[in-house]
């Protein structure tokens, strides 16, 4: 790994990309840190009235905007005349002068023929006289569309072409033709209430786009029954099964959602998807198991941990890794027998080592178990010394301990243990791990380094006697 | 209309140039790009048509709005424009509506669950014996869908539709926006075409109001098709725009499939950067308190207008730190200069220099903000590392280590979206994983992320983004020793040759033809760009912008024809003589870019670098703008 990643540095400081660094507190960022001041200098010349700023109102919407005032009215929307006003209007004239639509879905317009492009209007809107006049003329559409609509509309040719039986067909394809997906579905919301479904079916199987467009639709208004067929009919097995198994984030209580997922195991999945959803299935059993137990030790205030940091969500319906974490912290000195434990779920889930570790480091620093962070790295040989070994770089461990504001005693221990020199010199520095730095500047017999470190480190401090020291020892021949 | 098309299997003889002889991308000499026409009629189009179609319902009413109409209604109309029209306003959402008002106008999008909404508000007030009258503006079309919906619910004949004919929001002086992120998941992913109708209306409405274009290219199916409809529309209307003067002489349209190694890059240039980490909406960003260093947030447009944000929103972002310290310091000067004034020179700085300098100290100080609030984020997520694991992708390059990378990305559950990200473009520039990689790619999402994101794999896996090779494609055993052992000495060179022998990815195989990855001695110095791998640090060229660049400059696919077989095809170009011919010399310099399924901001600005180089201007038409974690939410299935 070490020889990789040297190999790796050795490329990206060759390279021609000249290293843009987002960590480095380099001249960029000072560059920016006295910009800001300057600027922020200027505050009290400036700052004395705004004239010119949006105005903007306490949710940050600048005033005036549309969704700032729908939000206005959103919180003073109930008015309470409502109910008084609703009596009055019951049997008001008003309703029954509204004209009303015919209400006619229709596809007769798709039928007017010729136009190799199906109209956009609906045969209810070119009956309706509104249809054609709201549009504005001013409003520059395209003078095709002002046509008189139901002159354009032919019922005889209409007629004599469904009189051809398969005509109903030769309008799908003319409509996938056209382009417009539109039309595409209405032609097939209009098959599929005049075809028997294996006829419908078996057409689409040869008319790929125009199948696209039923799916989706059926996606879209729900009829679930319908797809399953379909994908059946089509021998799509596997998007069966997803599209049943999908059902399951429609189910929001949890012992339903358990007993339909284990419905959802014998469905036709890969090999690979179907020991996906018997996890699935097995992880949400031990969170309803795992949720019941917690839950009542947690009411019961016997639980040291539960009292010193009760749970801010419930672990059901969360990924593994969360549940591994969650164990972790909670439950992470059982035996592998209960479902809680740690172990038992590594074992269950078949976990990777890496991902087990990563997890459970994690966990442990943030309880600050500095005890369990060390046991999780320590390995004995058979000679019976000890060894540190992680199946993930140590810069990760670092890392993961810096961010649970780990005491520099442990941090140190673990920055000693990055390979990479680079690195650890840079954890070392950002960390204040005196210590690991001055013996890495050692080993490297790099004189000009060290002495330059002695500004990092406290005046008077063990550290710099120790810089010192190491400066005065005659044995060390310095490369510089 | 003189027209003539040529596709890959036309023979492509030598084409007849049109009276003027300027091509599009002369690249002898360097000329200022010509202005981009106004498109600020098309606002006011907009808001006449909504005006007019408010008033086809004379009288006070309450006004419905789908959620993300709101942000596009804002750049055109705002509430006093509404005002006396409008009684009150609300957000078109599930809770049943609380108003007295005798007529509900909803403006929405055509969706099946918006139908079911408004459904179920007329069907309650029927049962409660309530009267009103109801009216459903659709945006920018109406489905049949939706009006079948209407019928099963019983309430078509109770209400009556319209269409508002919105297709086209300009964003900037050169972006063009029809605001339908939707688009993207509808026809890729779905196969369903029910948006190209409003792409070639939306064509049909340039053309009317800035004349035909001169000459079309295209790439994609969806391109295709958009373009095919188009010139039929064009053909019904008998030409509304053909009379016109063309100011627009080039289209380039293209399907976002054509290229996704693009939208997936993490953006490094300063506006693609505040999109990917603040998500600029609508062409308005929100900087939080993070960023404006107060307790309350500021909404922002981002545009031409704003004096610091047009002079730093195509630079790479370690130029954005020097420009904006040299600009705090000549607004600092500017200031200092008060001292010393008599009485006069006071008065006339203060009515005339002041306010200018004020709302320059404003947009300074938010610019700095958020480049603080950038870095600040970006060092937490290990930027450096991503881009360093993204830039040995898309040269092919360590994919190993690159791999697990993304493994241990996966299980420290960070981002669920920059996992998927990683993952994705490993697949793409890998022509699919090594099945093993795969399954244990997934697995270990699958367990950080939730089992229920399987479907988003399917999804991933229908739409192409994420594949596995199939067992013929993956290399021999003895192949693939060798390569991981020479990847794994991380031998650049050797690596290379290997890679472009064993492997048969088509993205590999277009980059080395369109020359993507800039091979460079020296520095590249990212403040004086000399292509537009600038914006993604000199590593990369994109591929979409790339494509665009070449097409222009050979006026056609010619000599491209590889590029196009390994981009699976579907390439056009058309030229329309009469309106090239028409066409003024500084209009045929304006090339129209529309991207279908998404633009991104670091595109933008490639092509705007482009345009600058070769004196000619770009103008982007999107059905979206776009970046990577869109693209990824887009497949992503969610929790109900």
């Amino acid at each position: 790994m070490s020889r990789v990643r040297a190999d790796e540095e050795e490329y990206w400081h060759s390279s021609k990309f000249r290293a843009f660094t987002f960590d480095d507190e380099d001249d960029e960022l000072s560059q920016l840190k006295e910009s800001k001041q300057a600027v922020n200098s200027l505050r009290d010349i400036v700052d004395d009235d705004d004239d010119d700023l949006e105005r903007v109102s306490w949710s940050g919407e600048p005033v005036g905007s549309i969704s700032w005032s729908i939000k206005e009215t959103a919180s003073s929307s109930t008015s309470p005349l409502e109910g008084r006003d609703s009596s009055l209007q019951k049997g008001s004239s008003s309703y029954a002068a509204f004209p009303k639509q015919v209400s006619s879905y229709s596809l007769s317009s798709l039928f007017k023929g010729r136009n190799k492009l199906p109209s956009f209007q609906s045969l209810s809107d070119a009956l309706s006289d509104t249809g054609v006049k709201n549009y504005a003329p001013e409003l520059r559409r395209p003078k095709a569309e002002y046509k008189d609509y139901s002159n354009d509309w032919n019922p005889k040719d209409t007629v004599r072409r469904m009189q051809r039986g398969k005509d109903k067909l030769v309008l799908l394809d003319e409509a996938v033709a056209g382009h417009d997906g539109n039309v595409i579905t209405a032609v097939l919301i209009f098959l599929k209430r005049t075809l028997r479904r294996e006829i419908l079916f078996r057409e689409l199987e040869v008319r790929q786009v125009a199948l696209c467009h039923l799916i989706h639709f059926l996606k879209e208004t729900g009829e679930q029954k319908l797809l399953l067929d379909l994908l059946r009919f089509l021998d799509r097995t596997e998007e069966v099964a997803l599209s049943q198994y999908r059902e399951h984030l429609n189910i929001q209580d949890v012992e339903k959602r358990r007993e339909f997922l284990k419905g959802c195991i014998g469905l036709p999945f890969s090999a690979e998807d179907t020991s996906h959803i018997q996890d699935h299935y097995t992880l949400l059993e031990r969170q309803i198991i795992i949720e019941t137990n917690d839950r009542h030790l947690e009411m019961s205030g016997q639980s040291e941990i539960f009292k010193k940091y009760p749970r801010k969500a419930s672990i059901l319906n969360m990924p593994l890794v969360t549940t591994l974490f969650y164990s972790c912290f909670y439950h992470y000195t059982e035996a592998e027998g209960t479902f809680s434990s740690p172990t038992n779920l590594k074992k269950t889930f078949k976990i990777p080592d890496k991902q087990y570790v990563l997890t459970a480091l994690a966990a442990r620093a943030k309880l600050r178990a500095w005890d369990d962070v060390d046991a999780l790295f320590t390995t004995k040989n058979w000679l019976g010394y000890t060894k540190k070994k992680a199946p993930i770089g140590f810069h990760r461990v670092v890392e993961i301990l810096q961010r649970n504001n780990a005491p520099v005693q442990v941090l140190q221990e673990y920055v000693r243990l990055v390979e990479d020199v680079e690195t650890r010199l840079s954890l070392a520095t950002k960390y204040k791990c005196h210590d690991v730095a001055i013996e890495t500047y050692k080993d490297l017999k790099d004189r000009i380094q060290l002495t330059a470190y002695k500004c990092k480190v406290e005046r008077g401090s063990a550290e710099e006697e120790k810089i010192n020291s190491v400066l005065n020892n005659m044995q060390i021949r310095w490369k510089n | 209309m003189a027209q003539r098309t040529s596709g890959a299997s036309v023979p492509s003889g030598p084409r007849p140039l049109s009276g003027v002889p300027v091509p599009a991308m002369a690249s002898a000499g360097r000329r200022d790009a010509p202005e981009a026409p106004d498109f600020g009629i098309l606002k006011r189009l907009a808001r006449d048509q909504l005006i007019y179609l408010l008033e086809q319902l004379p009288g006070k009413k309450d006004l419905f709005i789908e959620a993300d109409l709101m942000s596009p209604l804002d750049r055109i109309a705002n509430v006093s424009i509404l005002k006396h029209e409008v009684d009150k306003l609300y957000k078109v959402e599930t809770r049943p509506a609380p108003s007295s008002s005798d007529q509900f106008c909803f403006l929405v999008r055509p969706r099946i669950r918006t139908m079911r909404y408004i459904a179920d508000i007329v069907n309650a007030d029927k049962m409660s014996g309530r009267s009103r009258k109801y009216k459903i503006i659709f945006s920018p079309q109406k489905f049949y869908a939706c009006e079948m919906v209407l019928e099963e619910e019983g309430v078509f004949g109770d209400v009556t539709c319209d269409e508002w004919s919105f297709y086209l929001l300009p964003l900037d002086e050169d972006i063009i926006s029809m605001e339908l992120p939707e688009f993207f998941r509808d026809y890729f992913l779905e196969g369903d075409h029910r948006w190209i109708n409003s792409i070639a209306r939306a064509l049909q409405l340039l053309n009317s109001l800035y004349g035909p274009f001169g000459r079309a290219y295209g790439i994609g199916r969806c391109a295709k098709m958009s373009y095919e409809l188009l010139r039929d529309l064009e053909g019904e209307s008998e030409g509304d725009g053909q009379g016109r003067k063309p100011e627009i002489g080039n289209i380039f349209l293209m399907d976002r499939d054509t290229d996704y190694v693009t939208a997936l890059c993490s953006q490094v240039v300063y506006e693609g950067l505040v999109d990917d980490t603040f998500r600029i909406k609508c062409g308005s960003v929100d900087f939080g308190p993070d960023v404006t260093s107060s307790d309350k947030s500021i909404k922002v447009l981002l545009n031409a207008q704003d004096k610091v944000f047009s002079q730093i929103r195509n630079e790479h972002f370690s130029s954005v730190f020097g420009f904006l310290s040299q600009k705090s310091r000549n607004l600092q000067a500017q200031y200092d200069r008060r001292r010393g004034m008599d009485i006069k020179q006071m008065k006339n700085f203060v009515s005339q220099e002041l306010k200018g300098l004020k709302q320059e100290h404003r947009l300074l100080s938010l610019h700095i903000g958020a480049c603080e609030s950038i870095m600040k984020k970006k060092t937490k997520q290990d930027f450096q590392e991503m881009i360093k694991a993204e830039h040995s992708l898309l040269e092919g390059f360590d994919i190993r280590e690159s791999t697990s990378f993304i493994e241990e990305h996966i299980d420290r559950q960070v981002s669920p979206i920059e996992s998927l990200r990683l993952m994705c473009l490993l697949s793409i520039t890998e022509n699919g994983l090594v099945p093993k990689d795969y399954r244990s790619l997934k697995t270990q999402y699958l367990q950080s992320y939730g089992p229920e994101h399987l479907l988003t794999f399917h999804n991933l896996k229908r739409i192409g983004l994420l594949t596995e090779q199939a067992a013929g494609e993956t290399l021999t055993a003895v192949e693939s020793r060798v390569s991981k052992l020479v990847t794994d000495r991380a031998a650049g060179k050797i690596t290379d040759a290997f890679n472009s022998l064993a492997r048969k990815s088509n993205f590999r195989a277009i980059s080395k033809k369109l020359g993507l990855i800039p091979r460079l001695d020296g520095e590249y110095d990212l403040k004086l760009p000399r292509d537009m791998a600038y914006v993604f640090s000199g590593a990369y060229v994109p591929l979409s912008c790339k494509i665009i660049e070449q097409v222009l400059e050979r006026r056609g696919w010619q000599g491209l024809e590889e590029v196009v077989r390994l981009l699976n095809g579907h390439e056009f170009s058309v030229a329309d003589s009469a309106a090239e011919d028409s066409a003024a010399a500084e209009a045929q310099r304006v090339v129209l870019a529309v991207f279908l399924g998404g633009c991104t901001f670091s595109e933008i600005a490639a092509l705007r670098f482009l345009g600058k180089e070769r004196g000619c201007k770009f103008i982007f038409l999107t059905t979206a703008i776009t970046n990577s974690a869109r693209v990824m939410e887009a497949m992503t299935e969610a929790r109900a």
